[in-house]
């Protein structure tokens, strides 16, 4: 668990066709869509293939590693993250290709660099849904 | 050569000359700055028959800004791309006065964030927004965007900090010839690394200030602009493009890369044409990005490029922001478009201030972002070139 609020979207705010991410998090799986016509692996989830415009996509279970893509030490900021502070978000491409916006944790911010391996968490709430964040691996 | 080349000038600008305007209401600054750019071009406002606005704008759009002016109007556009958007309006309003549409267009922008208060309506932190839901929960505010775009760059092609702030250090040599700068210091290199880290890279000297403020453009047909006694400046070229992360998000680049050569094939220059440049500058990274994107270095040579003084006017190759830019003078509900093509509009009037002023400018060019660079952001470029040329 990291230190960080875990402030999930109003269940209002989410489309039904990402629904099924949502519920992989709850359950400890990070649910990713492939393409039936192009194969690609998109992000972030939605109802048809922003690569190709097919509608035909396919849930499976990724493996939840990557490596970071770019970080940042975020040192001030207002709002819920403002008591934080020092905390990292970066972009982590995904084993499976994509590359998505998170916070690094579980580790001293300014210790992970450009090209760092990381395997994802589940921040839970106190409801039992989850933010998809990661975590350094060695 | 298309038809926008040539269609449209610029008459009238006007940069309100507040910074901090807690008695002023946010339709009285649209009001005012449309006032003086109509003043400034010899128009009033019953000669607008078009007008333009933003995500900035209150209430209902140009509806209900038209109606607070008293504008009696035949082609309106909300075109809403945060700071990028009053350049997306030039090369719309071009393009209507080419169609006989209109032939005198307003744009308008006024913004209070230095007050605070309600953010312009807008979109960014819309619950709705498809992205919302996968990018907001992480806590990453604006600095933290645009610093992993830096992070990257420098990952990729060593980039420095001092490289960075030698942006901040030349805008802010600019500044301190105007009068309406909010920061008109000059500060020093190692001023802007010894600043405080906002988010790794970028120091608070890297950010672009917070200002109340406003400003306005009037966009006239050929012929309305050889019948006024004020100077006019012709656009030449214009593009606009929008860049979004798609899954498979490079930090790099910025759409730039599209927005800045559409720009340049309609006006039939080149980059090495360009006697001076405005270039958005949320951040330092921003204006180190654009420039390469616009084809004023190679890609990832933008360091090595600022660090040579390039920026600085008025004998650098490339002088840019000679009004101190959004890092320094002025930066009117945190969209730094307007503002960038007024100072452009000045120089090629040969108005700006004498120790800045290009000489002999015959070209110059405004670029624009809106958005986030590290995420999805608006581009648009235009060119602009003096009234005999």
């Amino acid at each position: 668990m990291s230190k960080l609020p875990v402030t999930l979207p109003d269940p209002a705010a989410l489309t039904e066709e990402s629904k099924p991410f949502w519920e992989g998090l709850a359950a400890g799986q990070l649910r990713l869509q492939r393409c039936d016509d192009c194969a690609e692996v998109i992000w972030y989830p939605r109802g048809l293939c922003p690569h190709c415009g097919s509608v035909a996509l396919a849930w499976f279970t990724a493996s939840g590693q990557g490596t970071v893509y770019s970080f940042t030490v975020v040192r001030r900021t207002g709002g819920p993250f403002g008591a934080a502070v020092p905390y990292m978000v970066g972009y982590v491409e995904l084993a499976e290709g994509p590359r998505v916006l998170t916070n690094i944790v579980d580790c001293d911010p300014g210790q992970v660099g450009i090209g760092q391996p990381v395997q994802c968490v589940f921040d839970y709430d106190e409801g039992g849904r989850a933010l998809l964040r990661f975590r350094p691996v060695t | 050569m298309t038809a926008i080349r040539g269609a449209a000038r610029i008459a009238g600008v006007y940069e309100h000359p507040g910074r901090h305007l807690p008695g002023t209401s946010l339709p009285q600054i649209h009001a005012e700055v449309a006032l003086g750019a109509l003043a400034d071009a010899g128009l009033t406002l019953s000669d607008v028959d078009a007008y333009f606005c933003a995500g900035d704008a209150p209430g209902f759009g140009a509806i209900s800004m038209a109606e607070y002016l008293g504008l009696r109007l035949r082609h309106l556009d909300s075109t809403e791309s945060g700071g990028s958007s009053y350049l997306m309006h030039l090369g719309h309003a071009a393009a209507a006065i080419a169609a006989g549409q209109c032939r005198v267009a307003l744009i308008t922008l006024g913004g209070k964030p230095r007050t605070g208060g309600a953010p312009p309506g807008g979109s960014m932190n819309d619950s709705r927004a498809p992205e919302y839901a996968f990018e907001t929960p992480f806590g990453a505010p604006t600095v933290a965007q645009y610093a992993l775009a830096a992070q990257r760059h420098m990952y990729e092609f060593g980039t420095t900090s001092a490289q960075l702030a030698e942006i901040k250090v030349a805008a802010s040599l600019h500044a301190q010839h105007n009068p309406h700068a909010l920061l008109p210091r000059p500060v020093t290199l190692e001023e802007v690394l010894d600043s405080p880290m906002i988010s790794d890279p970028l120091h608070r000297l890297d950010c672009c200030v917070v200002t109340d403020g406003g400003g306005a453009l009037v966009v006239v047909s050929p012929d309305v602009a050889r019948s006024l006694d004020r100077t006019s400046v012709t656009l030449l070229g214009q593009g606009e493009s929008v860049k979004y992360a798609g899954g498979r998000i490079d930090l790099t680049y910025t759409g730039a890369v599209w927005s800045g050569p559409a720009a340049f094939e309609q006006a039939g220059l080149k980059p090495a044409d360009i006697g001076y440049a405005s270039i958005y500058d949320s951040f330092t990274i921003t204006v180190l990005q654009c420039l390469e994107d616009l084809g004023f270095c190679e890609k990832g040579q933008g360091g090595p490029f600022v660090a040579e003084g390039n920026l600085r006017a008025p004998d650098g190759l490339l002088p840019f922001n000679t009004d101190g830019g959004g890092l320094c003078n002025n930066h009117p509900g945190n969209r730094g478009g307007m503002t960038k093509v007024i100072e452009a509009v000045r120089q090629l009037r040969a108005e700006a201030h004498p120790a800045v002023q290009v000489a002999d400018c015959r070209f110059a060019l405004a670029h624009g972002s809106g958005g986030s660079l590290g995420t999805r952001a608006g581009a648009a470029t235009v060119i602009l070139g003096r009234e005999d040329v």
